[in-house]
């Protein structure tokens, strides 16, 4: 699959810029940190929206250098590996980090867009409901997955992940689109209630485990699938150019072409119903 | 006012509202998707036997299919939105449905629509999936080919029935020619359909009847073998007339594409084009001819 199209820096325009004054390994919880927490709020006031920093209750003007006023554009730039929760719960504008994040970027998000031109740490995008995610490097574990103990997690929205992808990608998500145009870790879209999981590289090893319904298709090398899933034919599936027309549309994927292949249709988890579906691309056409 | 000769009446066609819908048909190449859209927009040449009125239209310049294959356009007339559901769900379950390697999309951004391949699905008999891309739920229905893939709803709008035009000619042949060149320039225009046979009628009806309980007939004074029997409108040196019908989705691909046909059909032999209408006080569009063709 093509690679994923550069989401420019929109700096015309620019909102709100937020610069981390300095390195730490010290955890930041910045839910704060959010296009709608934003609105009507001049820098002085974004500066002094509540962050814990380790254990304690700071301001986000302590961690952060913070400029201008608007919540339609946001950027955040420096040291963010140790940053969580970043764009948690936004449902508008538009939020670009020029590195690296930490984890939970994007959880419950339900609008606007979240453009991140590093790496991302775990569950990116969990729980989320709207809106568009895209991680040009690589992302974690847990990508647009359920946290643990909830039956259900993404209802909507989607993520797109330019590199690499930990385990349990889409893990019990109910609707909604998952791109890795890399590979991912083991069991993804374990537990799937349904929506779409598409992995350009190498998909790793039971996906579907337990899943109820979905989409899981491996544009790569053929997955370790559990015995649990039956092959079904080989066939051309239409709805999915359907998908892959929208997504080189939108300009999030580069196109080389559309796959206009064949490709083996695996039904499973038979635990679990059997209605889901692992399609692989069926690399002899 | 002359073009090429040919006289241009100062007179209008008078049109009708009508529900219009528009389907995209795709297949595994054109010939394919040809073959399903020409047969959902078969027998549907009047509203008044057929139930609507339908034809096939190349898609837009550069526009795309929503799964990126061949298609073309299949667009529906006719008098009611619950007709329109029941002429959709009809047609595209028994001739896009059944036609290989089909699948059959909303092509008109409407707010209203009507269900169709929410309720095609049911032919899945419980094995058929959903997916909603782009805020649109598209069904995959389990069939011997693969899937069928059809859009839930189908948006339909307010359009526009029974633009039209008469060519008078010498002969058969020189009406022929022209209706033949007029319909040739006609299909170019986006939003618009002529629904006979060939894009053209050779029946022409008039609202009246000598048969109790007959509501059209022939248009006698049109019928050139029936000078001398009848009160005719033909003039000498008139001895053939067709008739293009166009439906729109609104009002400008229908003058469009009556510009274009008229302008197309001026050829030898073509004596003068004029056009149907009640006097002006059924229908709510009136197309002037020497205003559409002076645009």
């Amino acid at each position: 699959m093509g690679c994923i199209a550069c989401a420019a820096l929109v700096l015309d325009g620019a909102g709100v810029t937020l610069t981390r004054r300095e390195s730490s390994s010290i955890p930041v919880e910045a839910d704060s940190l959010c296009p709608d927490r934003f609105v009507g709020l001049g820098p002085t006031e974004i500066a002094a929206l509540p962050v814990f920093y380790g254990r304690r209750k700071v301001e986000l003007g302590d961690l952060f250098e913070v400029e201008g006023a608007g919540a339609d554009n946001v950027i955040v730039s420096g040291d963010l590996k140790a940053v969580k929760k970043i764009g948690q719960g936004m449902s508008m504008g538009r939020l670009t980090v020029t590195g690296d994040v930490g984890p939970h970027l994007g959880a419950y998000m339900s609008g606007g867009e979240i453009v991140v031109q590093g790496d991302a740490g775990d569950w990116v995008g969990a729980h989320m409901s709207g809106g568009r995610i895209v991680v040009q490097g690589d992302a974690g574990h847990f990508v647009g997955a359920a946290y643990s103990g909830e039956p259900r997690g993404v209802r909507g929205g989607t993520i797109i992940v330019g590199g690499n992808a930990g385990r349990e990608v889409g893990a019990r998500m109910r609707r909604g689109l998952i791109v890795v145009l890399g590979d991912t870790g083991e069991f993804a879209g374990a537990g799937m209630l349904a929506g779409s999981v598409f992995v350009g590289g190498r998909l790793g090893g039971r996906p579907g485990a337990g899943m109820k319904r979905g989409t899981i298709v491996a544009f790569g090398e053929a997955p370790e699938l559990l015995p649990t899933f039956r092959y079904a034919c080989s066939y051309r599936p239409v709805f999915l150019r359907c998908y892959l027309q929208s997504l080189e549309a939108s300009g999030l994927i580069a196109s080389p072409g559309l796959p206009d292949g064949e490709f083996r249709r695996y039904v499973g988890d038979m635990n679990s119903g059997g209605r889901g579906e692992v399609l692989v691309r069926d690399q002899s056409q | 006012m002359h073009i090429n000769g040919v006289e241009i009446e100062d007179t209008f066609a008078e049109a009708f509202g009508m529900w219009g819908s528009r389907l995209i048909v795709t297949g595994d190449d054109l010939g394919w998707a040809r073959t399903a859209a020409e047969a959902a927009t078969g027998f549907a040449t009047s509203i008044i036997g057929c139930g609507c009125e339908a034809g096939t239209n190349d898609l837009a310049p550069g526009e795309l299919t929503p799964d990126g294959r061949p298609g073309v356009a299949a667009l529906v007339f006719t008098t009611s939105r619950k007709n329109m559901e029941a002429q959709l769900l009809q047609r595209v379950g028994q001739a896009v449905m059944t036609s290989a390697t089909s699948a059959c999309y909303d092509g008109l951004a409407a707010e209203e629509k009507v269900k169709v391949g929410g309720k095609l699905r049911y032919f899945g008999d419980g094995f058929q999936r959903s997916k909603l891309l782009d805020g649109r739920r598209l069904w995959r229905v389990p069939v011997m080919d693969g899937e069928f893939v059809v859009e839930e709803s189908f948006g339909v709008v307010q359009a526009v029935g029974g633009g039209n035009f008469f060519m008078m000619a010498a002969s058969l042949t020189a009406a022929l020619a022209a209706a033949q060149a007029a319909v040739a320039a006609m299909r170019a225009v986006p939003g618009a359909i002529m629904p006979f046979p060939g894009g053209v009628v050779r029946s022409g009806s008039k609202v009246s009847s000598r048969y109790k309980g007959q509501h059209v007939s022939s248009n006698t004074p049109y019928c050139p073998t029936l000078r001398g029997q009848e009160d005719s409108a033909l003039r000498e040196g008139e001895n053939a007339v067709l008739e293009i019908v166009v439906d729109g989705l609104d009002e400008a691909a229908v003058a469009e594409a009556m510009r274009v046909g008229i302008a197309a059909a001026c050829l030898p032999g073509v004596t003068r084009i004029s056009a149907g209408n009640y006097g002006g006080s059924l229908g709510q569009f009136h197309f002037a001819l020497r205003e559409l063709v002076s645009t």
